[in-house]
């Protein structure tokens, strides 16, 4: 091995880190990128392995292809956006490159090289999740943003704030609640839900009686979270709520919400 | 009320279940992790450290531009009460080549209705209530991708796109629950900064003059964005 490849980090003992601390470098490297860009050049450039590297002249299935990078020479990757790489040839043409013929290129010490995908593996492992579902709740519309983490494959905590507007009232709803996948494994992942939390309600302005309330919520709910592509998920769920109101009745509510989610 | 909470609980006690390995075996569910590994003679000492064969290894250090931010200002026109300066923030996430997802905030003033200008009487709503603000949650797909040619030797990337989501608006007193979609134009200047025209439509339900209806409130602005 030559002496420059002793300065590589395997793979492994980045995995160790904590995913936060990785969101965190990543994000930190994105705002330093032009400091360090000389530091980073060493892992940038690349040499072509398959017969040759084509390049377009947009990030696109569709861009033509105008110039082609034969085998042995190197390139240098400029930026990446979404799956598509934007590399300079040796005589300073650049152009664009998809992923999947990226990863027949070479790094400089003659290792195959990957880029970072997330997969479903990550969809089932992944600490940390945030998304954004719409719906019905008791016949007004919701529009509501969460963020959850995980405990283990299993077993996650989430945290929800959700607007509620509907034809007499509007409101805001808090609500922290447990999830539990039973097959996390799977592409279709079903979940059941319990929390608590509290509901904000305000008449409309144009209703003339009515008060501001805000009651406490208990809650039980089952889903379903759908693996889409990279870091995206699908998700639909159904909750069914108790509003501890201070009159002698406790109000019931279902609701019903279809959104989407990030894992990271 | 008694025979739902017991469904409540029932359903917790399922839950807990579900997630014991005891009841995973039980049920086949286990798969292969309840099998203990088969008893074998101890191993002798291993030559090859794997490590040093590891062929997959970090990640070049290569700047991802997946994230769009910008500032952007127009015309909004609110049904009945004129058009405005429109002004706002958007930030986006591109999943794919095709599909992103965007939030945006926005903000304009609402003018006087025919009837508020005609009657020269009391006006209608007070002068914050005449202040709209607005945000929604998009999802949007570049739907004609392409390239425009300036001259000889300048080539652009450009994009179409179209996008529909849901947000609230906050007019007249009151939040309102909005539907808004639209298309718009992306002209990218260099890999990071680009150029929007975006076309929007928002319907939210408003009974202020009366009765109850839907409004379509058509918005077009320009837009900066950089990617980081």
């Amino acid at each position: 091995m030559s002496e420059r490849n002793i300065t590589i980090t395997p793979s492994t003992s980045r995995s160790t880190k904590p995913p936060w601390l990785t969101v965190l470098v990543l994000m930190l490297s994105q705002t330093f990128t032009t400091g360090l860009a000389e530091a980073a050049d060493e892992y940038r450039t690349v040499s072509v392995a398959d017969p040759y590297l084509e390049l377009r002249t947009g990030p696109g299935r569709g861009y033509p292809k105008f110039y082609v990078v034969n085998r042995g020479e190197t390139v240098e990757i400029i930026v990446r956006k979404t799956d598509w790489f934007k590399v300079r040839a040796p005589n300073g043409k650049e152009g664009w490159v998809d992923r999947d013929q990226m990863e027949l290129t070479l790094q400089p010490g003659g290792q195959e090289i990957k880029f970072a995908q997330a997969d479903q593996e990550d969809f089932t492992n992944a600490r940390w999740e945030a998304g954004v579902m719409a719906g019905d709740f008791g016949g007004a519309n919701i529009i509501s943003l969460y963020g959850g983490y995980s405990l283990n494959p299993n077993v996650s905590i989430e945290v929800w704030g959700s607007q509620i507007l509907g034809n007499f009232s509007n409101g805001w709803m808090g609500s922290v609640n447990l999830t539990h996948e039973t097959w996390p494994d799977w592409r279709i992942s079903p979940f059941f839900t319990m929390g608590t939390g509290v509901i904000h309600t305000e008449p409309k302005s144009t209703i003339i009686q009515g008060e501001d309330r805000t009651d406490q919520i208990a809650h039980v709910g089952a889903g379903f979270r759908f693996y889409a592509t990279r870091r995206f998920t699908l998700r639909a769920e159904y909750k069914s709520y108790v509003v501890f109101t201070s009159r002698d009745e406790n109000e019931e509510v279902e609701e019903w919400k279809v959104g989407f989610a990030f894992f990271f | 009320m008694e025979s739902r909470f017991r469904v409540l609980f029932l359903a917790v006690a399922l839950i807990a279940l579900s997630g014991c390995a005891a009841t995973k075996g039980l049920f086949g569910l286990g798969g292969n992790e309840s099998a203990p590994p088969p008893a074998e003679a101890p191993e002798p000492e291993q030559i090859i450290d794997p490590r040093v064969e590891r062929r997959e290894i970090k990640e070049p250090a290569i700047d991802a531009e997946d994230f769009e931010v910008g500032a952007f200002v127009g015309i909004m026109s609110i049904e009945d009460f004129g058009s405005d300066v429109v002004y706002g923030a958007r930030i986006a996430y591109h999943i794919t080549e095709g599909f992103f997802v965007e939030g945006s905030v926005g903000r304009t003033e609402a003018g006087l209705t025919s009837f508020e200008v005609l009657s020269g009487g009391a006006p209608l709503l007070s002068d914050s209530d005449r202040e709209l603000t607005y945000y929604n949650l998009n999802l949007g797909y570049n739907i004609l991708p392409g390239e425009v040619f300036i001259g000889e030797s300048r080539a652009y990337n450009t994009n179409l796109y179209v996008i529909a989501g849901l947000g609230s608006t906050r007019f007249a007193g009151d939040d309102r629950f909005t539907v808004n979609f639209g298309a718009g134009y992306r002209f990218l200047l260099t890999d990071s900064v680009a150029l929007h025209i975006d076309f929007r439509d928002h319907l939210f339900d408003i009974d202020l003059l009366g009765e109850e209806k839907t409004v379509h409130n058509l918005e077009g602005h320009l837009r900066v964005t950089v990617f980081f």
